[in-house]
């Protein structure tokens, strides 16, 4: 029974910066039809700006948080701007191959600058540990579970509350009809690549503050697939629900059967849900029949 | 017929020719001088480069099929490689097939299981696609590495080197032998699309709802083009066994997939010479950088500590510059080269 719940919290905590990663990839897919291949290497761009203002300029963590997601915009505009821009309307290989090429620079960056040995950077969450219902539970994982949702909550709110939420949901419904209604679809691609980044940025620092800053974190990139295939490609409640249930199977299934095993098993369920119902939970659904 | 003005056809048995002009038979020549010469020309090292781009040739030319032509994006070519290494080793080592059988059986093998993997193609298209054959590769890299009986638990498949090779003349007696089972690859991917197959390939990657109209058989088109692709991609995998003499699961990885397509992109989707241009553009690309970096490295020691490092930003550097430049990738600059030439002192 512990172990049950110690597994459920680790796979939660996992589940929670999945969502956050596929929440980034998301957004990018709904407002521009763009798949992110990058989306690992943001998240390990971000954990790098994140250690490099935090360790190696020595800021307090708050200011170093700032410095980070101010790196993060400027990397989502920078990105959309000059490599995704000039790619509108191209076909999907294209599209693809632009992303997994920058995917290659972004990791290459990290590696000129910090080289591939693992960084040691001081825990920001506490690191303790508390008992429940006979189980030692980390308060670090509990945190993470409890600042994604802080994060995924504050953006909800965004999308259903702020100005510019509605122009993104406008933009991603029907370009045309926004362009039409004065909503400037350039900015909005820009800003969805900026939060997306950011999005990122605060699931690499939370990967990283869990385990290390190395390039081990970039690979969480891949496991996005089946989350927001599962969750549905254009679904932002998807993606948490899509999330946790990758999480939570990946530790299921590490702790009560095999570990290698839980490397593939949430490929296994995107195929699974790619046969059965390709649009995923709560993907729209988009019917054209060949 | 071929004038300043293009080529002008007056058969269709002229059309259908995959050489039309006197310029195009003459190239044709210098290339072969080129690749008979070559060997006697390059060191060992270089050779050896020259070998693996022979092999990479024919795994791109499988992939542009199936991408270029076809449309159908896929991101499973190294766990398609892995099944043809690994079942062309398997059979060779343990069940004692004679090699060129091993071969044969393994381009089946592939081709199979490469339609298997396509079936999710008739449901799905672009980045589900996409997507569904990132699954694969890794459901392939997870069989191969975990499924202990296939390497019976070393994690790896030492090949015997084929019993007439001499160590000292390796590179040169493996180039004899790829040389004409690559130019036999290239010769047939560029034949299938002659017959009516390969039109409907093509036929599906522009419009399918037309093709399906006009009375294509998508889902037999669409499976056909995986077995097909996969069958050459298997042929790259088995040669890869032999040639390297060991199977790893290390060579197989989704970073592979990523540097064929890269290859395909680079080169010119949607063309076999340009399958050909890109494979050796990208194997080339490293080594050179090598060359490079070591000359360079004497004066400036940061690039020699770099060059991993710097290697990969250049990799994904030339697929963005090319996307963002020449979408249709060297061929197409190939073609624009041969007009201006044509057309000179004119600018069209």
């Amino acid at each position: 029974m512990s172990n049950f719940l110690l597994l459920t919290v680790y796979g939660l905590a996992d589940g929670a910066i999945l969502a956050l990663a596929a929440l980034g990839f998301v957004l990018i897919y709904k407002a521009t039809r763009v798949i992110n291949f990058a989306q690992g290497e943001f998240l390990l761009f971000g954990a790098y700006m994140f250690y490099t203002a935090f360790v190696v300029m020595r800021l307090p963590w708050i200011l170093a948080s700032v410095v980070g997601v101010i790196g993060a915009i400027i990397l989502g505009v920078l990105v959309e701007r000059f490599v995704l821009r000039p790619l509108v309307g191209e076909s999907a290989i294209s599209v693809i191959m632009v992303t997994i090429g920058l995917s290659s620079v972004l990791k290459a960056l990290v590696q000129m600058f910090f080289g591939t040995s693992v960084r040691e950077q001081p825990k920001i969450l506490p690191t303790g540990s508390i008992e429940f219902l006979g189980a030692t539970m980390p308060v670090n994982r509990l945190l993470v579970i409890l600042i994604a949702a802080v994060v995924l909550a504050a953006f909800t709110i965004f999308f259903r509350r702020s100005r510019h939420g509605i122009a993104m949901r406008a933009v991603a419904d029907d370009q045309q009809a926004a362009l039409t209604m004065g909503i400037s679809v350039r900015q909005i691609f820009a800003l969805a690549w900026a939060l997306a980044a950011v999005s990122a940025l605060v699931a690499g620092v939370l990967l990283a503050d869990l385990s290390a800053v190395e390039q081990n974190i970039a690979s969480f990139g891949l496991i996005v697939f089946p989350v927001v295939i599962l969750g549905g490609l254009d679904s932002i409640p998807g993606t948490i629900v899509g999330g946790l249930t990758i999480g939570l199977l990946k530790q299921y299934v590490s702790g009560y059967a095999d570990p290698g095993l839980a490397e593939v098993i949430p490929y296994v369920v995107l195929v699974a849900i790619l046969m059965v119902r390709p649009y995923g939970i709560f993907g729209e659904t988009r019917i054209e029949r060949v | 017929m071929a004038t300043a003005t293009g080529i002008h056809h007056r058969t269709y048995r002229a059309e259908l020719r995959l050489r039309h002009t006197k310029a195009e038979w003459f190239r044709l020549a210098l290339v072969i001088v080129l690749l008979l010469v070559v060997p006697y020309a390059l060191n060992t090292y270089w050779l050896g480069i020259a070998n693996s781009i022979l092999i990479a040739v024919v795994g791109a030319v499988g992939l542009n099929i199936l991408v270029g032509f076809t449309g159908q994006i896929s991101l499973g070519q190294g766990g398609f490689l892995a099944v043809g290494a690994y079942t062309s080793a398997i059979l060779s080592t343990r069940l004692g097939l004679p090699v060129p059988l091993a071969i044969i059986v393994a381009i089946l093998v592939t081709a199979a299981i490469g339609a298997l993997f396509g079936l999710p193609a008739l449901r799905l298209k672009g980045l589900y696609l996409a997507i569904a054959t990132l699954a694969s590769q890794e459901i392939i890299m997870f069989v191969v590495r975990r499924w202990g009986f296939l390497t019976e638990d070393k994690g790896y498949i030492e090949v015997p080197r084929l019993p007439f090779i001499e160590r000292e003349t390796f590179e040169l007696q493996w180039y004899w032998i790829l040389l004409p089972i690559t130019f036999v690859a290239v010769l047939m991917a560029r034949n299938v699309f002659r017959t009516s197959l390969g039109r409907s390939f093509m036929a599906v990657r522009d419009q399918d709802i037309a093709a399906e109209a006009i009375g294509v058989n998508i889902t037999r088109a669409k499976v056909t083009a995986f077995a097909l692709s996969s069958g050459f991609v298997g042929l790259s995998g088995a040669l890869s066994a032999y040639y390297t003499e060991t199977v790893t699961w290390e060579r197989f990885t989704l970073d592979v997939s990523v540097l064929y397509l890269a290859m395909i992109i680079v080169g010119g989707l949607g063309s076999i010479a340009g399958s050909v241009y890109g494979a050796i553009f990208m194997m080339l690309l490293p080594a050179l950088l090598t060359e490079v970096g070591q000359k360079a490295g004497d004066s400036i020691p940061f690039i020699t500590d770099q060059l991993p490092a710097i290697k990969n930003a250049i990799f994904g550097i030339a697929i963005i510059t090319f996307l963002l430049i020449e979408p249709r990738g060297l061929d197409r600059i190939w073609t624009r080269m041969k007009d201006y030439v044509r057309f000179w002192p004119f600018r069209y």
